[in-house]
């Protein structure tokens, strides 16, 4: 067999999944969706003394949307969320990157939630969450906490969640009126983890002006890394001139690395095509919302 | 909290697992580390489930998890118990012979080796399930998460168009597209 032997836990409701956990904290895993997890295991990577297995944690399977946002749950699948209709019309970035994420048999079992706590700089959703500023829901058997997507990417795979704690819920912010969203990635084949990925938020007023320009970048940096290039567009027009000054800010300030997959140049350059490409497509989004009055 | 029942073999706990595989029930003993791909093939004797990479990459394994195409080699033979698992020894019709997908495969030379078409076969059973009428860029959309060696997915892709023919829903809207892809 390939993984190393683990003790198995499958418990049916979150309290007992987290008393569980407490008493195991530093030699258990959750168990969620098991697509980044279970190779890891099979590769020897990694070897847990114990699995907590939360599918069957039904209460966490679900997709909530309101004027305010999207939250969804621990055991919501990422085929959930993609298809879910009024979650993509409150936040349309989060099917447009979605369906980069890997597969669709992957994505009918992975978890969005995770994705993000699995803190790969290379997946797209922690960058999803990073952009849009987010928040996901920690509990442990003590309580419950908030963490903001800034506080909670601290290193390469490493998050700021505690020993016994369990990410049980994602709040991912609806798109304000005016504003538009883009995700375009490079990846050598479909479904793949992308070379370079980027994402955007462009904001603009009722006069049709730029007023924020916001990336979130994948495969660049050890952490999901966002620019702030508004002040590129300070004249508030998406005008080449202003596209290329952004293209150049975002290759300058990514830290892409070399692999056997792209040299650390070769990313930095698609960063900056990305980058203009994904503000465009934003702000056409931005203008084709304010005129339809829809998503 | 629900535990399986256990027993001890070589200081490895082993759990009792009943699974539900192609309609059938099977009672196994396995470790909680026995992947679903293992289990079937081995535990269960249905050996019709291919592991290419054992880590999700090329889909061989790809079973239907009640309904859904999940690949048997990321999930563990414990966590499946209560849910119906469908392999590719269970899409074939009820007298024995070929289900659709399966005659789309013989009649487009949909495969050489075979070594990847359990999974295109249960990938595209589930996905014809969801969209009946694939053009030809959703059915290669299908099957983009698969990979064959030998074949080429040129066969593979006018197979999916020919499966969906086969089940009637093609014939309505576009038969003469249908039909010229299954030559192609
Ligand atoms: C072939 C293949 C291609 C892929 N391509 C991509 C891709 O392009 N982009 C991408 O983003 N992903 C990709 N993935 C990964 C996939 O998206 C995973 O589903 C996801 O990264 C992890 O979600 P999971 O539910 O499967 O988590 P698991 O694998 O079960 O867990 C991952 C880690 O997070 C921990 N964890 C999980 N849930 C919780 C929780 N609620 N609280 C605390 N800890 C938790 C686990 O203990 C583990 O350490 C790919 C996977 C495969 C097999
Ligand atoms: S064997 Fe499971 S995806 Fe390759
Ligand atoms: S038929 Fe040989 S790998 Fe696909």
């Amino acid at each position: 067999m390939k993984p190393a032997p683990f003790a198995y836990l499958r418990p049916e409701c979150l309290q007992d999944a987290l008393e569980a956990y407490a008493d195991h904290a530093d030699d258990a895993k959750i168990l969620a969706g098991g697509q980044s997890l279970i190779p890891l295991l099979s590769m020897r990577l990694a070897a847990p003394t114990m699995l907590i297995d939360i599918n069957r944690l039904t209460e966490l399977s679900y997709v909530h949307t309101d004027a305010s946002g999207v939250r969804f749950g621990a055991l919501t699948r990422h085929a959930q969320i993609e298809h879910d209709k009024r979650a993509n019309r409150a936040q349309p970035l989060l099917r447009k990157a979605l369906r980069s994420v890997a597969h669709p048999t992957i994505r009918n079992r992975g978890t969005t939630v995770g994705s993000i706590v699995h803190a790969d700089a290379a997946a797209e959703m922690p960058a999803v969450l990073r952009l849009l500023e987010g928040s996901v829901t920690l509990r442990s058997h003590e309580g419950s906490r908030e963490v903001g997507a800034e506080d909670l990417f601290v290193g390469p795979l490493e998050t700021s969640l505690a020993a016994g704690e369990i990410a049980t819920e994602i709040f991912m912010p609806a798109l304000p009126a005016g504003a538009g969203v883009a995700f375009e990635e490079i990846s050598r084949r479909r479904g793949d983890y992308a070379l370079c990925g980027a994402a955007a938020i462009v904001q603009t007023d009722p006069g049709g002006a730029v007023t924020s320009v916001k990336t979130g970048y994948l495969s660049v940096s050890e952490t999901p890394l966002v620019l702030d290039l508004s002040d590129a567009f300070d004249d508030g027009e998406l005008s080449q001139t202003n596209l290329t000054g952004a293209g150049e800010l975002a290759s300058a300030a990514v830290q892409p690395e070399t692999d056997i997959h792209a040299t650390a140049d070769y990313r930095r350059q698609l960063a900056g095509v990305l980058t203009k490409q994904v503000i465009e497509q934003a702000h056409n989004h931005a203008s084709a919302r304010t005129i339809g009055g829809s998503q | 909290m629900s535990d399986p029942t256990t027993a001890d073999t070589d200081g490895e706990t082993m759990h009792h697992v009943r699974l539900s595989v192609n309609g059938a029930t099977y009672d196994i003993e396995v470790p909680a580390r026995r992947l679903l791909s293992d289990a079937v093939r081995q535990d269960i004797g249905l050996t019709g489930t291919h592991v290419g990479c054992e880590h999700g990459v090329c889909g061989a394994c790809t079973v239907l998890v009640d309904g859904v195409p999940m690949r048997s080699c990321l999930m563990f033979a414990v966590s499946a118990e209560g849910q119906e698992v469908t392999t590719v020894e269970g899409l074939g019709d009820a007298d024995g012979s070929l289900g659709a997908v399966q005659q789309a495969f013989k009649d487009c030379h949909g495969l050489q080796c075979g070594f990847c078409t359990p999974g295109f076969l249960t990938t595209i059973t589930a996905c014809l399930r969801d969209n009946p009428d694939p053009t030809r860029e959703e059915a290669s959309e299908m099957v983009a998460g698969n990979l064959c060696r030998c074949t080429g997915y040129q066969n593979i892709v006018s197979a999916v168009l020919r499966a969906a023919e086969l089940q009637g829903a093609g014939c309505a809207t576009k038969p003469e597209h249908a039909a010229q892809e299954a030559q192609a």
